[in-house]
């Protein structure tokens, strides 16, 4: 972790977004109160907590494995953490059925751990850490453990149900799709760096660094020097901004097969691959020594072998920090 | 079938020759005849009700039960403590204790006992409550042994989420820690217990006026052979078994629930 500083706006829903190693996982330890932090500060609100103790720090974790304890009931689970703050059972009970029924599962309450699927563990987890009304909700790696179909419906959920919270959710993932899914900000993490942090729509448009660039989603980096609003590139001169420090990202979907208003020719490009990827197709070629991809409909795909005029769209390259 | 031939010809002998002197303490403890050898006669349940009619031998097996449960508690509950601490906390030296306290099993009963007997000569009576520390000293490292494993990353975990859900340290301990590993403390105390009721040396050489039952059969034996000795080995027999199958009923219930994650 490297001198680091994130402010995270009250009811949000942030991802953490990284490769393992990045940091992300310590970070939200940190949130947490698991892990002090060796210098700095946590503050919550207008409130130091930094050194505040899991117990009474007004978090709540959904861990990676779910940690849900075998011995105990459905309900059991889920009233623990009311039952020991000494809630009464009466209260307990209604609360705890309130939880299940906003994660879906309205009368598991008397069932056993044991007897729950992938999918029914993570919602039992997300209830027994939202009915302790946390200030903020720390999800590690939630959807890690579920296949895709389930984790796309989770994705949903985890958005909707914060949307109806209102409550601040941090998210912590390697899954780029998934960040860009349920976020309202992403922060993307590298050796213990934020490398960019913003809504997810200007993070993949306008990454801020190379690291940034190349992790979210796929990306053509050119090595680039600046004037004032181009950049001179070996595919020769094009717009760009912002000044970067020593390359422009253009994404493959920026690369176009014709003409369209605003755009500039980059040249003449020999395909060497083209995937077939459903509702779009990837291709990747050459322009002299240059390696480029780009994105287009299946309909349009030039075939291997074939060499075609490529541009690029207006405002598609953006200059990167280093 | 054939590839099962040479694995039967190995297993079937060696467990006759586990079994057999079982299986004939048992028969001749049913037989009708003043000493217990070929050919069997009967069978006659007389012996069972000459041995438990016997005060000596109801007397022994009270002071062989409470001796197993209150040593097997004490075991299991300093086993827990120790493994609890070693393995959630930061112990300058934790190997040589891990080492210290398993070491027990290495040395022989018999060094065990005499060692306890002149250490407490003068200070605490042959009596049963030093056969218990006897039994303590034996079965902890035991104990410890199936009960410290337990505190693996997973158990931490639960540990953790509990904490993170405002549970105070003893909160965490009593509802989450002791209940997860339910099955692996039945489990320990089992052993302890059936351990503890059929240990023979320590419980000799410092139960003094109070003998358990193994050191009762002993001196049975010692007026020569008869079927009563039988009775008595095969009624200790039958606790250990009852105990064996009763744990693995309490555990494998659990286990047949699904994984205990």
């Amino acid at each position: 972790m490297d001198d680091l500083s994130l402010d995270i706006p009250a009811g949000s829903y942030v991802v953490l977004l990284g490769a393992s190693g990045s940091g992300k996982t310590t970070l939200l330890s940190i949130l947490g109160g698991f892990t002090p932090p060796t210098s700095g500060a946590v503050w919550l609100g207008d409130q130091d907590i930094t050194l505040m103790p899991p117990a009474r720090r007004p978090t709540a974790t959904v861990f990676q494995d779910y940690a849900l304890f075998p011995h105990m009931t459905v309900a059991g689970n889920v009233g623990f953490g009311l039952s020991v703050r000494g809630t009464a059972k009466a209260e307990i009970a209604a609360k705890v059925d309130a939880a299940l029924a906003m994660v879906g599962l309205q009368g598991f309450g008397p069932r056993r751990i044991t007897e729950a699927s992938g999918g029914q563990r993570q919602r039992i987890a997300l209830a027994r850490a939202l009915v302790t009304e946390p200030a903020m909700l720390l999800l590690d790696e939630p959807l890690g453990a579920l296949d895709l179909n389930l984790r796309r419906q989770m994705q949903d959920e985890l958005r909707a149900l914060q949307r109806r919270e209102g409550r601040t959710f941090v998210h912590v993932t390697h899954d780029q799709e998934e960040a860009m899914a349920v976020a309202d900000m992403i922060v993307i993490m590298n050796a213990g760096r934020i490398e960019d942090h913003g809504p997810p729509e200007r993070v993949y448009a306008k990454p801020r660094t190379r690291f940034a660039a190349g992790f979210m989603g796929e990306s053509n980096i050119l090595d680039a020097s600046f004037g004032p609003d181009w950049a001179d590139t070996a595919l020769g001169r094009i717009p760009a901004v912002p000044q970067g420090g020593g390359a422009v990202a253009i994404r493959p979907e920026s690369v176009l097969l014709s003409d369209a208003p605003g755009s500039v020719p980059l040249g003449m490009l020999t395909v060497t691959e083209r995937v077939f990827q459903g509702a779009f197709a990837r291709v990747a070629g050459r322009i002299g020594a240059t390696e480029l991809r780009l994105r287009c409909t299946p309909h349009d795909a030039p075939e291997a072998g074939a060499t075609v005029p490529v541009h690029l769209a207006a405002g598609g390259a953006v200059g990167l920090a280093d | 079938m054939r590839r099962w031939l040479l694995p039967m010809a190995v297993l079937l002998p060696m467990l006759v020759f586990i079994y057999l002197p079982v299986a004939v303490l048992v028969l001749f403890s049913l037989h009708d005849g003043r000493v217990p050898v070929p050919p069997f006669e009967g069978p006659t349940l007389e012996w069972y009700g000459r041995v438990l009619a016997n005060p000596k031998v109801v007397q022994a097996t009270l002071a062989s039960v409470g001796v197993a449960v209150v040593s097997a508690a004490i075991s299991v509950a300093l086993a827990t403590l120790a493994g609890w601490g070693l393995a959630r906390h930061r112990v300058p030296g934790r190997r040589w204790i891990e080492a210290a306290i398993l070491m027990p099993l290495t040395v022989s009963y018999l060094v065990v006992g005499l060692g306890l007997m002149v250490a407490w000569s003068g200070v605490i009576p042959k009596s049963l409550p030093l056969v218990v520390i006897g039994h303590v000293v034996l079965n902890l490292p035991l104990a410890f042994a199936i009960l410290y494993v337990q505190f693996d990353r997973d158990q931490a975990r639960l540990e953790m989420a509990a904490r993170d859900l405002g549970a105070t340290e003893a909160q965490v301990f009593w509802r989450v820690t002791i209940p997860s590993l339910r099955v692996a403390l039945i489990a320990a105390f089992a052993l302890c217990f059936t351990f503890s009721w059929d240990e023979f040396i320590v419980a000799f050489l410092l139960s003094g006026f109070d003998p358990t039952l193994p050191v009762v059969i002993w001196s049975l034996l010692r007026t020569g052979l008869d079927p009563q000795t039988n009775a008595a080995g095969t009624l200790v027999f039958l606790v250990s078994i009852v105990g064996v199958v009763l744990v693995e009923l309490l555990t494998h219930r659990k286990r047949a629930r699904g994984p205990i994650v």
